[in-house]
């Protein structure tokens, strides 16, 4: 009986393959479009000139030429290199300078956006050369208390969720408390919880942890309640213990539900890490954000939106890469 | 570990469900007797409490009234000396083919060095080769043979199977059914099968029950008193299929 689906015949393929036939490497032609539009953004903002000061274009035009010139190097060395995630990415090398041009055209060189509320890249760059140690600080600051949050509201919620889906008696005292509470936002709790907690930090990560609890309970919950009665059926005639039903069946059976939760989870954390940072916390990013509109300083303002964007899509990366590894069995993930 | 079937004994055995409230009586009072090794098949209508009396028979349930003996002993609680083998292999899609067949060893902590019993099941079943693919990359046919070495790893003294073949397609079917009597008769254990399938009853089992509708008594015992391997077009067998069929309220229809 041989009929395997694809997956396990799949690296066999591969490996016939490799034998077979050698790498085969192809000139990288999208890498010479792309080097040469980075070099010509980097010409158009030098050479003309800027409508009143917006920044340091020089630093602007010396990092796109740095660039186009590393790309160009890449495209050289394609002859004898394999750079297969660089070469994919060729048309958003090339898209990626003409956005930026335009952008340059429309804000710098024709002002046609409205200053100040809009910013020139020079403006931005200027703040990440000059502000980079308080943005630094700040992406610390913003990365520990939610970290600390969301680790304290994943790991109770996980319990929550195991706990009401494993015990009926604990079921029947806990979910009323979780249907009342839980869907209450948490950033209802804020006037109370920097009131009622010894200091903003501790605020922060308690509301955090609210944000982030609640969906990874719900889903624990549903995950560990949906499992196949069959698992423990087979795991008890096999002689398992509550223990290792639970701990070898239950958990591993309802993680990709948990790990919904926990995606979830982290979306809500972020809205509440910036809300908190705004209101209470006199640090991280999505106070550098109040300030720097406090102070009408709005390049900094779209250079920590960038930063904060970075962030966040680095954790959700992580998360995903996270379940990639623990949920391997599963067939049909989505890549994110 | 000891090797070989035990025998079992039913007593009396009844059993009833609780549906709307109200009592939904499925086994009427049942009394059996089977021998150490001896292969049982259940035939019955559907939905008449056979695969309940499985389930009662691997201490999964407890029966409402009467016992059920595994030699001297009344069942209890699950043991893995009694395994149940479902219509659907039932894997752990997050545990690979070897650690799914380990799993009874792991629950009851045997050392990594009986690993090697692992490894001979899988050779035994024709899975060698499989040990690190997931259930989602198996065939039906191979998923069955796994579950299948996932109970016979652990030398089980009775081994309990509902439709264990019902769905595979004809001819993996077929070959498993000589596969899994080559099995029975390598390692003795005391067999109990659940099937639709007569002519599945008459290859494999040494006696046939004949369940009646629900609540289920046994209506008939035919034993199967012909030589393995058996021959599906020999005289013996077909007359045997004729009875089966006639205690089964079917001789008009075939």
């Amino acid at each position: 009986m041989s009929e395997l689906t694809r997956g396990a015949e799949a690296p066999r393929d591969e490996a016939a393959d490799g034998v077979t036939q050698p790498p085969h490497r192809r000139f990288w032609r999208c890498g010479v479009a792309a080097s040469g539009a980075w070099l010509a953004v980097a010409l158009v903002s030098q050479s003309w000139p800027d409508q009143g000061e917006v920044g340091s274009t020089g630093l602007l035009a010396t990092a796109l030429a740095a660039f186009g010139i590393a790309l160009l190097g890449a495209t050289v060395a394609s002859v004898c290199i394999d750079l297969p995630r660089l070469h994919r990415a060729g048309p958003w090398l090339i898209a990626l300078p003409l956005l930026l041009g335009a952008w340059e055209l429309a804000s710098a060189k024709l002002n046609l956006l409205p200053r100040p509320f809009f910013a020139a890249p020079q403006s931005l760059l200027e703040v990440y050369a000059d502000d980079w140690a308080r943005l630094a600080e700040s992406t610390l600051h913003s990365v520990m208390l939610l970290a600390s949050g969301y680790a304290v509201g994943a790991t109770l919620g996980f319990a929550t969720g195991l706990a009401i889906g494993w015990s009926r008696a604990i079921g029947y005292w806990v979910h009323p408390v979780l249907r009342f509470v839980g869907p209450l936002p948490a950033t209802a709790w804020l006037p109370l919880a920097f009131f009622a907690l010894p200091s903003s930090w501790t605020a922060g990560v308690f509301l955090i942890a609210l944000a982030t609890g609640f969906p990874v309970t719900v889903l624990t919950w549903s995950g560990v309640a949906s499992v196949n009665a069959a698992y423990y059926d087979v795991a008890r005639t096999l002689g398992a213990s509550q223990r290792f039903l639970i701990l070898k069946i239950a958990i591993p059976a309802a993680m990709p539900s948990v790990f919904v939760g926990l995606f979830m989870g982290l979306g809500a954390s972020f809205a509440v890490l910036v809300v908190a940072e705004m209101m209470g916390v006199k640090a991280g990013l999505g106070w550098y954000l109040s300030w720097a509109q406090g102070w009408a300083a709005y390049s900094n303002m779209y250079a920590a939106l960038v930063v904060m964007a970075l962030m966040c899509s680095g954790l959700i990366t992580l998360l995903f890469r996270l379940r990639d590894r623990l949920l391997s069995w599963q067939k049909g993930l989505l890549r994110w | 570990m000891v090797a070989g079937g035990a025998p079992v004994r039913l007593s009396r055995l009844s059993h009833r469900f609780e549906l709307h409230g109200r009592p939904l009586p499925v086994l009427d009072v049942i009394d059996l007797a089977v021998a150490p090794g001896e292969f049982i098949a259940l035939l019955g209508p559907s939905g008449c409490g056979k695969s309940t009396l499985l389930r009662l028979i691997a201490g999964l349930e407890q029966p409402h009234t009467g016992r059920i003996f595994m030699g001297e002993q009344a069942i209890e609680a699950p043991d893995p000396s009694r395994i149940l083998v479902f219509q659907d292999p039932t894997l752990f899609p997050w545990r690979t083919v070897w650690k799914n067949v380990a799993l009874g060893l792991e629950t009851r902590g045997l050392p990594r060095a009986e690993g090697r019993r692992v490894d001979a099941m899988l050779r035994l079943v024709g899975l060698d080769g499989f040990d690190n693919a997931y259930p989602h990359q198996l065939s039906g046919g191979m998923a069955q043979r796994a579950a299948l070495a996932r109970a016979l790893v652990n030398e089980p003294r009775v081994l309990l199977m509902d439709e264990p073949l019902a769905n595979l397609d004809a001819l993996t079917r077929i070959a498993m059914q000589a596969e899994l009597v080559a099995l029975w008769q390598r390692q003795r254990f005391t067999a109990f099968m659940v099937t639709h399938d007569v002519d599945e009853a008459l290859y494999m089992a040494g006696r046939v029950l004949v369940l009646s509708h629900r609540p289920a008594r046994v209506l008939a015992e035919v034993a199967v008193d012909l030589p393995y391997p058996r021959h599906r077009g020999s005289r013996g067998f077909a007359t045997l299929r004729e009875r089966v069929l006639e205690e089964l309220g079917l001789q008009s229809h075939w």
